[in-house]
């Protein structure tokens, strides 16, 4: 299916999910352990043209304070030259950039939740964001739908 | 081809399109349930869903209200699909307890797991005593006000004390979805497998359990119960001016954190990572910074709230201003659907601020 095709049914699957008011996350259970879905991940982004810029260690900073936990990262993402033109020309999105996922070991799976885009939609409704946003959630469900997928 | 599936989709938004293969059930389930309640619905919030005590107590009717409403305030959002996807979902999650040429589990042939269906009759019962009896009975696991157990109830890679949370029996999703006699069935019989193994028909007379349940129903009265409040929506982004310099408020903002108990964790450019090294943009600043304990407790509550983390304010220099910003919580905590969280949000939002304003001062 061509990504113009897949966009027009995100697209539409946004509007539904807006006017059901439903999930405002986009959550996925990963059957792969924790390195495995961290690992497909960070090929799913990218895949789909996006860059890792970090992880974040959350459970690390947690474990040396003496707090138990599992494994628990946020990885943070985007396009070099898209977020530069969105600085430029939204500094309003400059606090939720660069995008992020955050994944964490639950016993043998992986957990992987982020905000849908259409979230910023309703946060900041400029007509020329929306078609960005729709974008957004295009790459994501299909990062997670890869990641969901592997085995 | 892609006409017919631009048709296709053109048709579905005018409200007229009608699939010729039913929605898939176990796709469904994994895209839309799975997350929290575990592939084969053995784990997660609440009671485990292949449970044949909870599948034995439970109708059809409840569990398509229960997706379609979801729990507000309580983690499960209410659901956008159609009534055929959600039809698919309830025989999904269906097919566990009666999958051909499984042998049952002796729980099973207890429960004779088939499909209940309940009256939508009113119970009529002296709602004081079932208050009484439900203090003494229930109150311990589902709260004084059946405001349910705390967290998520999943582990979310942390230690948890129960394998269960109670349901939230106040909630407004639950008391739409339940029927009277529903909600007496599962007192008469129990859930093995769950802290709620007893069965209170043995204890109790019917009379009795007519009364809890009328007194459950009167959840209904209550105005807004604490478990379905939403914070009030405010704007998605905290911004704040400086007087001074890009640099000068890039150290002010660090000083700033400290001050505020929270622990600095590095400054970055908002483009490191992104764009080649040397060639970020020198105008934006990100802060990373964290209070542990704080941190600790919040994952405690919701683990998903790490797309907050770690906390961190950025700073910007347009135009020949300076600016301070970063994510509002308050206007977040809508996103997660749990009330629980509204109180941690809302204290981030006033840190966010506080750092900011000591910063520019």
């Amino acid at each position: 299916m061509s990504k113009a095709i897949r966009f027009l049914i995100t697209a539409l699957l946004l509007g539904l999910a807006a006017a059901a008011g439903a999930d405002q996350l986009l959550m996925i259970r990963s059957s792969q352990p924790f390195p495995e879905a961290m690992s497909a991940l960070q090929n799913a982004i990218s895949a789909s043209g996006y860059k890792v810029s970090r992880v974040q260690n959350v459970d690390i900073g947690l474990s040396k304070i003496g707090y138990k936990t599992d494994n628990y990262k946020v990885v943070f993402y985007g396009k070099a030259e898209e977020v530069a033109q969105l600085v430029e020309k939204h500094p309003e999105l400059i606090p939720y950039l660069p995008l992020n996922v955050a994944i964490f070991a639950e016993k043998d799976n992986t957990i992987l939740v982020t905000s849908r885009p259409s979230v910023l939609a309703e946060f900041f409704p400029d007509p020329e964001l929306k078609t960005l946003f729709m974008r957004w959630e295009n790459d994501l469900t299909e990062i997670l739908n890869e990641v969901q997928d592997a085995r | 081809m892609r006409h017919r599936i631009i048709a296709l989709i053109f048709m579905s938004l005018a409200g007229g399109f009608q699939a010729q293969a039913g929605p898939d059930g176990a796709e469904l389930y994994a895209r839309n349930c799975a997350a929290c309640h575990g592939e084969k619905g053995d784990s997660g919030i609440g009671v485990p869903l292949s449970l044949p005590s909870f599948q034995a107590t439970v109708s059809d009717e409840y569990l398509h209200k229960t997706i379609r409403l979801g729990r507000p305030g309580r983690v499960m959002p209410a659901s956008g699909l159609s009534d055929a996807e959600i039809e698919a979902i309830v025989r999904f999650m269906r097919s566990w307890g009666m999958r051909s040429g499984t042998k049952l589990s002796h729980d099973s042939q207890r429960y004779n797991v088939q499909t209940p269906s309940f009256t939508a009759e009113p119970i009529k019962g002296d709602p004081e005593h079932g208050r009484r009896l439900f203090a003494k009975q229930c109150a311990t696991c589902h709260g004084a006000n059946g405001e349910g157990g705390k967290g998520t109830g999943v582990t979310f890679s942390r230690p948890r004390d129960q394998q269960i949370m109670a349901p939230a029996l106040n909630n407004p999703g639950f008391l739409a979805a339940a029927s009277d006699a529903m909600i007496k069935e599962t007192l008469l019989k129990g859930r093995n497998g769950t802290p709620m193994s007893h069965s209170l028909g043995k204890k109790l007379k019917q009379r009795d359990i007519d009364d809890i349940v009328s007194f459950i129903r009167g959840f209904e009265k209550t105005p807004k119960t604490q478990t379905s409040t939403v914070l009030e929506t405010e704007q998605a982004v905290l911004t704040m001016d400086s007087p001074y310099d890009l640099e000068a408020t890039i150290e002010n903002v660090k000083r700033a954190v400290v001050s505020n108990n929270f622990i600095f964790i590095r400054e970055q450019r908002l483009t490191a990572g992104l764009a080649p090294e040397g060639r970020e943009d020198p105008r934006q600043h990100i802060i990373y910074f964290c209070n542990f304990s704080m941190l600790n407790t919040a994952l405690a509550t919701d683990p998903r709230v790490g797309l907050f983390l770690p906390c961190r304010i950025t700073v910007v220099e347009q135009n020949g201003k300076v600016k301070m910003m970063a994510v509002n919580p308050k206007r977040l905590s809508k996103i997660f659907n749990n009330t629980e969280l509204n109180t941690l949000c809302d204290e981030m939002t006033k840190h966010y601020l506080a750092i900011m304003e000591e910063a520019a001062i």
